[in-house]
């Protein structure tokens, strides 16, 4: 008799968080089809972690550099853990989430969020932590991101935040339930199309160029956090157009990267030497670059890691070589489909 | 905290555990600081009224209390000295200053009351007649937590103690925790210390079945105010926010649209109340007996917001009606040959004041007198109709059994309450009259089908929740009705059934609750930074 | 007693008042009934039966009003 009872709790008890698992899987965003950058986050982790340089940042980061030309080019083996508006503390939780598994040799961070201290929003915070696993990491990047109107317990159990989803459920939602298919290229989001930058803003006058103390401070937080660890820090502005990059803005980041000791990469500035053009190699006339202009400017940049970072090429590496092949064959499978697309678009 | 927050549902869950830890002698004492603990969640600032009410009323019951024990202790000793007479006087003396202190709590609870909920209706009103506008005349006091409720509970029961149904719970912490124990601050019920206090004070042992009761009696009303009250509320708040759009047939659809609002809302959020008390071990008075099932007025508000209703009935109604100088006075009208003036009378006065005073519970504002005043106006004609009525049944006798002729009445009555909450539900007694004559002027039924329905801020999704949802609310109340209780008739089935029952029940509040910040894709669309 | 029922009779010839105790619980007599009830019955018996005396115990059957107002007599 007792043995039934405990037999029928276990089974009540396993059939309710089967459920619940189930119906939480079922209604989180799987962003396949559109929004895809909800799934980067999430991606590193199935990656094999011995990278020697993790990217992180916004936008800037992963519309700007491409592993695999980093690879090709100067056998660096890199990978970029960045998200939409991705604020300056969660990259700093991400840093401190990529170094449970592994410690690179140079961490680049995209140092525009820092002045441009954007306000937290509740969508882009869900693209950035929800695909975080479970650590203390995670736990201080929602407490550090949350906005007002959300709450802890909506990321414990996703289910509760995306629940009304229930009604709007499409095919996806059933195929990808269990697995997602990998849409980036090591963290980078490839785009082939092409919109050229005309007529760019200059930006306003703002009344105050001082940046944020806060947002210093988590810089210096990835800073000390890299030191500890022997990883040396590369900060970088992306070329891109928009939002605009003020020179104040870019002196005090100056200021505190000789402070440190830092090497610090304006890349807008160096746009021509990088051989970008503003015409053919962005696509979204000058947020972003396109393919073309990622490729660019990651043989360019690269150039830069290899010399002042000391990094010997890794080619040759039996593993490392069969994991590219892949990541090549998917890359080239990528670009053509893009290409067939806009092809038949026109 | 509102009561579908998730800090509520921990602050319960918290309260819940220690309260079955703890000695049961102490549990009171839980309560008391659970209450307050609760009441500073809504603001520290607002804990002075409650206590002013706490301490004032229990001084009062102790004087009323000690004005009695001193009686009895003189009337005994002198027993054999009093003639009747004497006696008499003495009593009435005695019985003229415990009415003094009566009077004066009512003057100060009332008055606190008062001020905070109406000064601002009656300054501005008052303003207005002089000519003066703007907002200098206004002042704007916050309400406190629960304090119609608190407050009328209180009143009762020194009401009670006056006409000395018990003596006063001479404890004062056990006083405070009758006064502001927390479930009831939120929407009621307002309970009689006769009953409410033995639960309150007396510990309780862990009961699995009660507690599991209570349990799915919350969930019971989370599901009716999360599924179907906070969905709604979407759609009616486009209607009422736009009469000038939102006329004819949209007057129609909101009207019944609110009437399932304030249901659901009211009795789930009392269903909330009154299951978490039983999970206590408390039991809390019924508020609520199906009123859509009524098939009059009369029917209806001895199923709707009982408690308040009996509060009326049993400190104002009765009171006046039965008055001594009501009495005199109607007496002599009979003496004066106007028999049915006589009848009339006091019923008449008490049903109009007690009206007048339930509309003003309800808010400050010429809606509400104007809805409690229609109310009253149509109790009693349908009560000066009753002898017609009878007539009419004495004539088609087969009728009053007849389902149809029953869903009529039903559905007539239903109907009826709808439309006298259109006051509640519009901001000015000017638009309820305008949305009420649009209503038959410019009637289209098409809305209903051209696609209108969805332009309100409710899905197609959203309809077949509410849809499917109130049926099954129907279902329910339906078995309620029959004298069943669904809950009972689960409890006895085996546990799969059960399990599959509160379960499901459960996810269908986690999956169809509207909570949340609510998932729009446009948000997540990726906007270029 | 008989004047009492007699009143009771007036206001709703349908029911057996001489048999019925569950005048308040089955909601046969309502408000408005209790207080033409007790109009009458100071008219007729001139006692003044008051809001605390409106509990169903008083009030559940014809015997029950009659204790009540029997009691209230010897008090005046």
């Amino acid at each position: 008799m007792k043995a039934k009872k405990i037999l029928s709790v276990v089974v009540v008890t396993v059939f309710v968080i089967g459920t619940l698992y189930l119906l939480q899987r079922l209604v989180m965003p799987k962003y396949m089809d559109d929004v895809v950058e909800g799934n980067f986050i999430a991606e590193y982790y199935n990656e094999e972690k011995d990278h020697d340089v993790i990217f992180l940042g916004d936008c800037e980061v992963y519309e700007n550099f491409s592993p695999l030309v980093l690879w090709e080019e100067y056998g660096i083996n890199s990978y970029i853990r960045g998200s939409a508006q991705q604020l300056v503390s969660q990259s700093y939780y991400i840093l401190e989430d990529t170094l449970r598994y592994e410690t690179p040799d140079v961490v680049v961070f995209s140092v525009l969020a820092v002045p441009y201290n954007e306000a937290p929003r509740e969508s882009y915070n869900r693209m950035t932590l929800d695909g975080m696993r479970w650590s203390l990491s995670k736990v201080n990047a929602i407490r550090d991101s949350m906005t007002e109107e959300e709450s802890f317990l909506d990321y414990v159990f996703p289910l509760l935040r995306y629940h009304s989803r229930i009604t709007e459920l499409t095919a996806d939602d059933f195929t990808y339930l269990f697995h997602r298919d990998l849409v980036s290229h090591n963290g980078y989001y490839m785009r082939v199309d092409s919109l050229p930058a005309e007529n760019v803003p200059e930006g306003r006058p703002l009344g105050d160029y001082t940046i944020d103390a806060a947002q210093m401070e988590y810089l210096d937080k990835i800073r000390t956090l890299c030191e500890e660890k022997g990883i040396q820090l590369v900060l970088v502005k992306a070329p891109s157009l928009y939002p605009y990059w003020y020179d104040e803005w870019d002196a005090q980041i100056t200021e505190y990267a000789e402070e440190h000791d830092l090497l610090y990469v304006n890349l807008l500035a160096q746009a021509d030497e990088a051989g970008l053009d503003f015409q053919t190699d962005t696509y979204d006339g000058g947020l972003h670059l396109n393919l073309s202009g990622a490729e660019k400017l990651s043989r360019y940049f690269g150039a830069i890691l290899q010399d002042h970072c000391g990094l010997e090429s890794r080619r040759g590496e039996e593993a490392l070589e069969a994991a590219w092949q892949e990541k090549t064959v998917w890359y080239e499978e990528d670009k053509a489909r893009q290409e067939a697309e806009i092809a038949a678009g026109e | 905290m509102s009561i579908t927050s998730y800090s509520f549902l921990l602050f319960a869950g918290v309260l819940f555990i220690l309260y079955y830890l703890i000695p049961r002698r102490f549990q009171w004492i839980l309560l008391l600081i659970a209450s307050y603990v609760f009441y500073c969640f809504s603001g520290v600032r607002y804990l002075g009224y409650i206590l002013a009410t706490t301490v004032f009323s229990y001084i009062v019951s102790m004087k009323i209390w000690d004005l009695k024990r001193r009686q009895d202790a003189r009337l005994k000793l002198k027993k054999d000295e009093f003639s009747r007479e004497e006696k008499k006087a003495y009593k009435a003396s005695v019985k003229k200053k415990q009415k003094a202190w009566l009077v004066a709590a009512l003057l100060f609870n009332f008055g606190i009351l008062g001020i905070i909920k109406y000064g601002n209706f009656i300054v501005s009103n008052v303003g207005s007649l002089f000519g003066a506008s703007g907002d200098d005349l206004f002042f704007h006091l916050a309400l406190p937590l629960g304090i119609s409720f608190y407050t009328f509970q209180t009143m009762g029961y020194l009401i009670d103690l006056y006409r000395g149904e018990y003596e006063p719970e001479r404890n004062f912490f056990k006083f405070a925790l009758f006064v502001s124990y927390f479930p009831q601050l939120i929407q009621g019920p307002i309970s009689r210390f006769g009953s409410l206090s033995k639960d309150l004070y007396t510990g309780h042992a862990f009961d699995g079945r009660q507690v599991a009761s209570g349990l799915q009696r919350m969930l019971y009303g989370y599901f009716k105010k999360m599924v179907i009250a906070d969905r709604i509320i979407t759609g009616l708040t486009t209607i009422s926010g736009d009469p000038a759009t939102y006329s004819g047939t949209f007057v129609l659809v909101g009207m019944i649209f609110y009437a399932i609002d304030l249901y659901m809302d009211f009795s789930g959020g009392i269903d909330i109340v009154i299951g978490l008390s039983q999970a206590l071990g408390i039991t809390l008075p019924e508020n609520f007996k199906r009123p859509y099932f009524s098939k009059s007025l009369k029917d209806y508000w001895h199923r709707w917001h009982i408690s308040l209703c009996n509060w009326f009935k049993d400190y104002l109604f009765y009171p006046i009606s039965t008055s001594p100088a009501m009495l005199a006075r109607a007496k002599k009208m009979k003496a004066a040959g106007h028999e049915g003036l006589s009848r009339r009378f006091t019923v008449y006065t008490a049903t109009m004041v007690v009206w007048l005073s339930t509309g003003i519970w309800h808010g400050a504002s010429w809606n509400f007198v104007v809805w409690g005043l229609l109310n009253g106006f149509f109790l009693l004609l349908s009560q000066e109709l009753e002898p017609a009525y009878r007539r009419f049944y004495e004539r088609f006798p087969r009728l009053e059994k007849n389902a149809l002729w029953n869903a009529f009445r039903i559905v007539r009555t239903f109907l009826f309450v709808s439309l006298l909450c259109m006051f509640d539900y519009y901001d000015s007694v000017s638009t309820v009259i305008r949305s009420f004559i649009g209503m038959f002027s410019s009637f289209r039924l098409s809305v209903f089908w051209d696609g209108s329905l969805l332009a309100i801020g409710l899905t197609a999704a959203d309809y077949w929740i509410l849809l499917v949802s109130l049926i099954l609310v129907f279902v329910v109340s339906w078995f309620q009705e029959k004298g069943r209780s669904v809950r009972s008739l689960i409890a006895a089935r085996a546990l799969p059934v059960r399990v599959i029952a509160w379960y499901g029940l459960f996810l269908i509040v986690i999956l169809f609750g509207a909570y949340g910040i609510g998932y729009d894709a446009t948000q997540f669309i990726y906007n270029q930074f | 007693m008989d004047t009492l029922l007699e009143i009771l009779n007036d206001l709703h010839p349908d029911v057996d008042f001489e048999t019925c105790d569950t005048l308040i619980d089955d909601e046969i007599l309502d408000s408005f009934d209790i207080v033409s009830l007790i109009a009458e019955i100071n008219n007729e018996f001139d006692v003044n039966i008051s809001a605390k005396d409106i509990i169903p115990e008083n009030f559940n059957s014809a015997q029950a009003l009659w204790a009540l107002i029997e009691r209230l007599e010897d008090e005046e």
